[in-house]
This record gives structure tokens, sequence and C-alpha cells, in this order.
């Protein structure tokens, strides 16, 4: 480890200022800070800081993501298998590792693609490179349904790494949720290949589906008025889906890691579910014979990616809103127009995507709001005491 | 009518080395210095040339604006030298105590039988006056202005701070004479804001105040805290602060009739061998305190007052004006192998991301390492934690770094310190060098608003 510090240290002056390769500086700063916490010390201001930082703030994220995602792999190769009617002989190492084949390529691409653009821009800037891709680059793939083509991960990613972040100035700086743009673009540039029964399966080499197997997810059959679905194979997340986004175990597992760590708002989960809840319960009341709106209010929660969107998608800090009450109201309406969206309009089957979208781009106005009342009511108190 | 404020906002940084409450002599100081970089915005102009000889009490330099504050000598001695540096901005006055203790004598008298007029005049000829801080800004009171009230906190909850009840044990005459001095400056109130834990000590006693009390965690003993829950500071209000510390300063220069700048310090932090108090005076040269009172164990960082809001300061440099304490820990000038992502039992952290948020009583050795790189803001409602006010915080700065001066106003500029926003910046995932910032703002808005 000595050495490979020694070498890092040597390697320094290189890419400084009028070194010879400057235009390495940021990834050689990136790696190196990767593998060694630096040693600068505090030069004004406060003498200690906390031993949080951004790597440590955006490790745990990807760590609360995992279950989803290993469960996500497993799942993929489960609903191949069934589909194969083949679930009696292959074993749980099978199930997985066909997941796992063809998971990692999607996400060696995202991350490849996005770093790529990431380190470039920091280059050409002179920053810091930032850690958030480290995030972004695993939700992409999690949104996605396994069949997508690897280019199109490509593609996408590099639309919301350019056109969502860097555009805007980089991590911290973006208006939308970049993971959930790279989405939107894919849903609107190729529906054919993000939408319908056939994507959400790995079928490579099945010719012929097992009987009484369809790839449709639940959702999709709810918008054709079949509202039946097993609640625990929803829970468990043995349902075709997008690969993140189907065990509902397992993004509470990840809602449980963001929560204790505090890295996760937990107001913005809690209001976007209840703001779910609360137009499905509306849903309820005037369902008439509309079989969809009479899905029992807390179904909606089992099926899409309602929860998955509610933990990691609106909770993103830097598209949500900030203020602690932003926080409330914007999680609210976030759930609220999902659930409108995805029932009332047959054009969009999944509305959380759309929904958060829309509530990233109302978080300032929100943020405006909640700021304006915090200055009206200071400038009470300051005519009670005058 | 006295109040109680309970505060869930703040933390307390469990550091290693708090001060045992075994008071003891400091050695001697070899000299004894002012420096006009203590007093924010000041502009000095010399009264003293090198060698002159001074009495305690002559002035050494005044305020280039208001001539009428003067900086005195806190000893009787010879100017040994008056160290400048770039462009010639003084740094340092430097006296050699002659150990003869002579000083310019003043008269002794009941602060509450004399006029406004003439207790400030005596306070700005001592020397004592540039110990009110006045906010906004929090800078030197500006003389021949009445201040709506006075705010004095009589805790101090920053980490590893001395404990007020302790140093103050033989001066509750002198507060008193001292508070009863402040209450003629001011057509307001003097507020005395005490811990939850001070009810029988020497301040719950004292008269002519109106106390109230605070609990909760850091910042609750800061001053700005206090004012904030019971005066807020709007446009065009003038509050002055006032340390227990210059309280005690100002009662003695009545009763006694001469300045006496004598003060107990804590000395503190986890590299001390023995963290304790130790009895010293303003401004005095800490080489012969700190040779061989640390542990010289590792690179040491040595601060002149806490780990927040301090200086820092060589081992022979001198004790800041203000300061109440000299806190040392380690540089912590090392790499840390994958140092993010360990489990961290040993890392404190505001966060609960470490290891370390399972051991609620623990304290800890803290160095002066950043942990990590500056970025942008990232991670919302960090801030607010840490301050137990009714303030945007991330807003605020934001204003500042858009120069926005109306949004600055609006969002609370005046009520706020860098001290106040320590924590925040302790605790910045992103890094970000708050109190930099917020001084930034505060020389706008003084510049732009006066």
């Amino acid at each position: 480890m000595k050495a490979l510090r020694n070498f890092f240290e040597k390697t320094k002056p290189y890419v400084e200022k009028g070194g010879k390769y400057h235009w390495l500086h940021s990834t050689h700063d990136a790696f190196f800070t990767f593998l060694f916490v630096p040693k600068s010390t505090s030069k004004s201001g406060t003498h200690i800081h906390d031993f949080i930082d951004m790597k440590r703030t955006m490790s745990i994220v990807v760590l609360s993501l995992v279950p989803a995602l290993l469960f996500g792999m497993y799942n993929i190769g489960y609903q191949h298998f069934g589909a194969l009617g083949q679930l009696d002989t292959a074993g749980f190492g099978d199930l997985f590792l066909f997941g796992f084949l063809k998971v990692l390529p999607i996400i060696i691409v995202s991350y490849v693609v996005g770093l790529g653009i990431e380190f470039a821009f920091a280059q050409f800037r002179g920053h810091e490179i930032n850690e958030g891709f480290l995030v972004t680059g695993m939700l992409i793939p999690m949104v996605m349904p396994v069949t997508t083509p690897l280019w199109m991960i490509a593609v996408a990613t590099a639309f919301s790494v350019v056109f969502c972040k860097e555009v805007f100035g980089g991590t911290g700086m973006n208006v939308w949720n970049p993971a959930l743009v790279a989405r939107a673009f894919l849903f609107f540039a190729y529906p054919a290949q993000m939408s319908g029964d056939a994507v959400w399966i790995s079928a490579s080499g099945i010719e012929k589906l097992a009987d009484g197997f369809t790839g449709a997810t639940p959702m999709a059959k709810a918008v054709m008025g079949d509202t039946s679905f097993d609640l625990w194979n929803a829970f468990i997340g043995l349902i075709p889906g997008s690969i993140g986004e189907t065990s509902k175990l397992a993004i509470l597992i990840g809602a449980f890691i963001l929560i204790i760590t505090g890295i996760g708002s937990w107001r913005i989960m809690f209001s976007m579910v209840i703001g779910g809840l609360f137009m499905g319960v509306l849903l309820n009341l005037f369902a008439g014979d509309n079989a969809y709106m009479s899905l029992p209010f807390w179904h909606h929660l089992f099926i899409g990616g309602f929860l998955f969107g509610a933990v990691f998608m609106a909770t993103d800090p830097v598209s949500a809103a900030q203020a602690s009450k932003g926080k409330w109201i914007y999680g609210f309406l976030a759930g609220f127009l999902a659930i409108l969206i995805r029932v009332i309009n047959p054009a969009y089957p999944e509305g959380t995507m759309m929904a958060i979208l829309l509530m990233n781009t109302f978080a300032p106005l929100v943020d405006y709001g909640v700021v304006q009342g915090n200055i009206k009511r200071r400038l009470k108190r300051a005519n009670v005491k005058a | 009518m006295s109040k109680h404020f309970k505060f869930k906002r703040g933390l307390d940084i469990r550091l290693k080395g708090a001060a045992e409450p075994v008071l003891k002599d400091a050695p001697v100081p070899a000299t004894v210095a002012l420096k006009p970089t203590d007093f924010f915005g000041l502009i000095p102009k010399l009264s003293v040339k090198a060698d002159a000889e001074v009495k305690a009490g002559d002035a050494l330099f005044f305020d280039k604006y208001h001539p009428e504050i003067r900086f005195t000598s806190p000893v009787s001695g010879t100017i040994k030298a008056i160290n400048r540096g770039e462009r010639r901005k003084i740094l340092e006055v430097v006296v050699e105590p002659n150990g003869k203790n002579e000083f310019r004598p003043f008269p002794v008298s009941d602060p509450l039988t004399l006029s406004r007029e003439e207790i400030s005049r005596r306070l700005q000829e001592s020397g004592l006056w540039p110990f009110i801080k006045q906010r906004p800004y929090g800078i030197l009171a500006k003389p021949g202005i009445a201040p709506k009230h006075i705010f004095i906190s009589g805790f101090d909850s920053a980490p590893l701070a001395p404990d007020y009840e302790f140093i103050f044990k033989n001066d509750q005459a002198a507060l008193q004479t001292g508070i009863n001095a402040l209450t003629k400056l001011t057509d307001g109130a003097v507020f005395l804001g005490l811990s939850n834990k001070q009810s029988n000590g020497i301040f719950s006693s004292l008269k002519n105040v109106t106390v109230n009390t605070f609990e909760g965690p850091h910042p609750a003993g800061n001053v700005g805290v206090h004012i904030h829950h019971l005066s807020p500071i709007f446009k065009g209000d003038i509050i002055w602060t006032v340390s227990p510390q210059a309280v005690v300063y100002m009662g003695r220069l009545f009763k006694e009739g001469k300045l006496n700048l004598s003060k107990v310090i804590a000395l503190t932090g986890s590299e001390v061998k023995k963290p304790q108090y130790y009895k010293t005076i303003v401004g005095a040269e800490l080489t012969a305190l700190l040779s061989n009172t640390t542990k010289k164990e590792t690179h040491e960082r040595y601060i002149s007052g806490n780990v927040l809001t301090g200086t820092k300061i060589d081992p022979d440099d001198y004790l800041g004006f203000f300061d109440q304490m000299v806190t040392v820990i380690p540089e912590g000038d090392e790499y840390e192998l994958l140092g993010w992502a360990l489990p961290g039992k040993d890392k404190f952290s505001s966060s609960k991301t470490f290891l370390s948020s399972l051991f609620p009583k623990k304290e800890y050795v803290l160095t002066a390492n950043m942990h990590g790189g500056e970025r942008a803001f990232v991670l919302t409602g960090q801030y607010e934690q840490f301050l137990p006010m009714d303030l945007l915080p991330v807003y605020l700065l934001k204003a500042v770094l858009t120069n926005d001066i109306d949004r600055m106003e609006q969002l609370g500029i005046y009520e706020v310190v860098e001290e106040d926003l320590a924590l925040c910046e302790y605790a910045d995932t992103s890094k970000i060098k708050v109190q930099e910032i917020l001084r930034e703002g505060l020389n706008i808005m003084m510049k732009e608003v006066g």
C-alpha cells in the first residue's frame, strides 16, 4: 500500500499545473482520493471536520441499492426460467447467475459511459470529480427493463449526464434526477423497447412461453382490468418489472439503511407514500365499475416502480425540495400524481417517473414558498417586538 | 420574567481532553501582545513607539475612525516590538513586562451613580470598550449609540469550553459591578443567558439583569442564539454582546480603580498532558505555558479558542484578546487508506454513517484533517439540524454567494455571526467554508447598508 501511495505522490507533480500530464489531473486526483483520504488539514474556519464526506454518503446510498439489485438479478433468472417452464429444475445458483450475467453488462455500460463523461467534464473545468454518478450509474440499470439493448443504455446515460447534469454545472446543480431523465429519454425515444409485455423478461433462446405464463407486469394487467395478482409475490419481488424495482422487501431494506443513517429523507419517502395512498383512496371512492380505479388503494404500493421511486428517486437531495416543509409538500404531491397518472392516463403505464420529474421541476417553487413563509414569519416577530 | 428555552438542534462534539477543575498559575509570560487582527474591521493607529515605557492601561493603539476607542497595555513594561505584515499592516504590538505592576489610575466609583457618558468615557480610556461587540456583524461597538439591549451569555457550550462557574468563582462582586455599569449604557435590558445547570451558581444570584435559561447542545450557549429568541435583530437594530470576562474587567475597573486584565483560561485538548485551568493575562505569550504541557507525540495544532471558531497559532504566539481557552489537537496530516469506506468505530460523526454512532458516550480524539474534498451543496436539511434558530442557513449562504443584498437581509444575516454557523461547517458533507462565506456576506452588508 505504501508503494501505491508513493506512486501517486511521485506522479503528482506531473499532473499539477504546468506538468506534462496536466490534462490527467482530475483522473489522478479521483483515483488518489478514492484510495487514500487526503492529508489536507483545515486552513481556515473550523479546525475539526466531520468524518463524513461525499464518498461516504454516496457509498451508503449504493449500499442501500444492493439488496434490490441482487434480488433483481435473481428475479430475472426466475422470470426467464419461469417463462421456460423450468423453475423446478433450475437451482438458485442458475437463476441468480443468469440474471447476474444479464445485468452486469448494463451496469458496466452505464458506469463506463457516465463516468467517462464525468471525468472529461471535470478535467475540462478543472474540478475534482464528483461522486454523484456512483449512485446515478447504479440507478440507471435498475430502472431499465432487462432487455434494453446496451447501446440504448449508453445513449440514455450520455444524454442524461450531458443534458441533465453537466450543462447545468454538474453534481449539485441539476434540476431533474439524472437516472429518471435517462429512463424518460428511452421511454419517449424508444417506447417499443421500454414498455409492453415482452420487454420485462429476458427471453433469449425461448421459442414458446410456458403455458399460462405471461410477461405482463401486474400493472399492465391492471390497466386491462385484471387486478388480480399475488400480493406476496409482488412484495417479495417475483413479478416481471424493471431490474431493481420488483422486490418491495429489498427496497424497504434499502429504505431502512437510508433512514437510519440519515442519508435519505424519511420525510419525502413517508409523504410520498401518504400522497399515493391518499390518491388511491380517492380513486376507490369514485371508482364505479372501473376495475383499475377500484384496486384496493394499498395495492398500489406493491406494483410498478412506486416504492422504488419513493425511496431512491424522489429522495435525490439535489433535485428534490430542500427545506423540511418543502419536502413534505413535494413528497405528497409526487405520490399523489404518480398514482393519478398511473391509473387515469392509459398512455403512461407507470406514473412514478413522470410524477417525480414533474415535482423535480416544481421543487424550486415549493421551496420558494417555504422560504417566503420563513421570511414573513420572521418579519412578524420583528413587528410584534418593536 | 425569566423564560426557559429548550433546544434539540445542535451538537455536542465529544472531544477528549476537557479541563479538570484544577487551577494553577501559568508561567509568567516573557511578553504580552495586543493584536489588531483580533478586532474585526479595525484600522489601528499607533500611540506608542518601540522602546517606550508604558503602564497597564496606557494606550498602545487606537481606532483610526473612532480615536476615542483605545487599546491599552495589559501590563507595565517596555514596547519590545511592533510587528508588521504585508503592506505594513500592524499585526502585533508586543510589550515586555517590567514586573513593577505599575498602572494608570482610574477613579473608584459606583457605576450606578455615574452618567452614561462618564461610564463610556472610562471604558474607552481604560481600553475596555473593545470588549464590547456589536451585532449585527460582530464588530467593535460604535461609541455614542445606545444599544437596544445588551446580551451576556453566562455559559460556553462549545467543545471543551471552560466552566464559567469555575473560572469566575472569585469574581461575583466584580460581575455585579460590571453589570451595573452596563445597565447604564442601554435604554433596554441587560440579558443574561444561563444554562439549566446553573440554577445555584455565581451567575444566578446576579441582580439588575434579566435571566433566561437555555437547555440543549451547542450552540445553546452562543449569545446569538439567545438574541434570536429574545430580541431578533432586524435592519437598524443594534445589540451589544459582552462576555462575562469583560464584565468582570469592567467591574474591577470601577471597584479597584485600575485595569486588571488577569484571567483564567482552560488548556484543553487530546494532546495536553493534564488539561486544566491556568491563571494568566490577556495577550500572554504562550511559549512558556505550551512548552512542557503538551504530549508532543504527533504533529500538534495549537488553537487560541475552541476547535470551531478559534485561531490557529504557533506555540510561541499570543493568547487571543477574547479567548478563554487554548486547545491542542493532532494536526492529522496523514493519508488514510480507503478511509471513507471503513466502518469507523473511532470516527465521531454528526451523521449516523459510522459505527461510532453506536457509542453515544465515548469521547474522541479528532484531528484537523478535512476528511474529504470540497464539493457543491448537495445534501439538504443538514445545516438546519445544527442551528437552533428559525433561519434557513443554506439559502442565506447562497444569497451571499450570489451577492444578493435584499435576500441576505430577508433571510436574517443580521442575526448571525460566524460562531453561530460554525457547527454547520464542521458537519458539512461538502466541506464548504461556511464561516468564510458568512463573513464575506457580513462584509458586503457592512459596506452597502452600514
